[in-house]
């Protein structure tokens, strides 16, 4: 690898957000979470509370993943290391779910 | 969402075929094994779910609005310490030791919360021998509080180093990694918290 390439590598591998751009994420993770409480507590929202809390469940985890952890703005190969083991966690949670009967 | 692309000096670290970190590349697969780890966890609770023959049972002796509160106290330290890299990586390190030392008060108040929580629930009955539900949610509950108490150690040694004026924005990266440790127990309590806590 050229020095050049290495340079490129460096650079999009840190270009973050501002302090405005993390604090907007954190209004936003907040509104979730509150919603997440207060749909818990709405009877008439019961019927769809397991796929609405997972929804946005995987929606906070998104972006803190994304924008936190700046995996949005580094290296592909960052992504692969943390994506795949995920899903292969995943995996195992609905498969043992399955073969214990869960679902 | 607008990025604001400021220039951040990057560490200098030695070649690499990849011209990556390698120690950021081994941290993330690192934390791809901790995914594994509590994926396990979180899949022995929820197999085991509503299958005990006593109780105390989940509905019985949760408390949701203090547990929303740990889960914001905790979404807050996210904050608080992405502020703390941005500050090192401007190099300015009196700020970012303030962050990081809201950071480990936040992850402090989180354990704190959580041992709270543990005792209430002794008193109430649940112990890890007790049932199925005692033992499956005080291993997944109680490693991730061992994590987060890992992280709050890890913090207060940086800020120490911050305050003496050894962190550098050319060492930004230490910060960046124990970042990046602190981000991942809180995507796993974002996880505990619909799994175990608000589906029962």
């Amino acid at each position: 690898m050229t020095d050049h390439e290495h340079g490129e590598h460096a650079t999009s591998e840190h270009a973050h957000p501002g302090a405005k751009a993390y604090v907007g994420i954190a209004v936003i993770l907040t509104v979730i979470t509150a919603f997440e409480v207060a749909i818990f507590y709405i009877p008439q929202m019961h019927p769809v509370l397991v796929p609405s809390l997972l929804t946005l469940s995987a929606l906070k985890f998104t972006l803190v993943v994304m924008f936190y952890m700046h995996l949005k703005f580094d290296h592909r190969l960052f992504s692969w290391l943390f994506v795949m083991p995920m899903i292969l966690a995943a995996a195992v949670i609905l498969a043992l779910m399955k073969l214990f009967g869960v679902f | 969402m607008a990025v604001a692309a400021h220039a951040v000096p990057h560490a200098a670290h030695p070649p690499t075929s990849t011209g990556l970190n390698s120690r950021k590349m081994l941290f993330w697969a690192f934390l791809g094994s901790e995914c594994m780890f509590f994926g396990s966890l979180i899949a022995t609770y929820l197999v085991y779910r509503g299958r005990d023959q006593v109780g105390p049972h989940p509905h019985e002796i949760f408390s949701i609005p203090f547990t929303s509160f740990s889960a914001f106290v905790l979404l807050m330290s996210s904050l608080t310490m992405v502020l703390a890299l941005a500050a090192i990586q401007r190099g300015d390190q009196k700020k970012g030791s303030l962050w990081l030392a809201a950071t480990a008060l936040l992850g402090m108040t989180f354990v704190g919360g959580q041992c709270y929580e543990f005792t209430e629930f002794f008193y109430k009955g649940l112990h890890l021998q007790t049932n199925l539900f005692g033992s499956t949610f005080f291993v997944l509950t109680g490693f991730h509080g061992t994590h987060v108490t890992v992280g709050v150690i890890w913090l207060w040694t940086l800020f120490t180093l911050a305050v003496r004026g050894k962190i550098p924005k050319e060492k930004a990266l230490d910060v960046e990694i124990a970042g990046l440790y602190w981000h991942f127990v809180d995507i796993v309590w974002i996880a505990i918290f619909t799994l175990v806590y608000l589906i029962q």
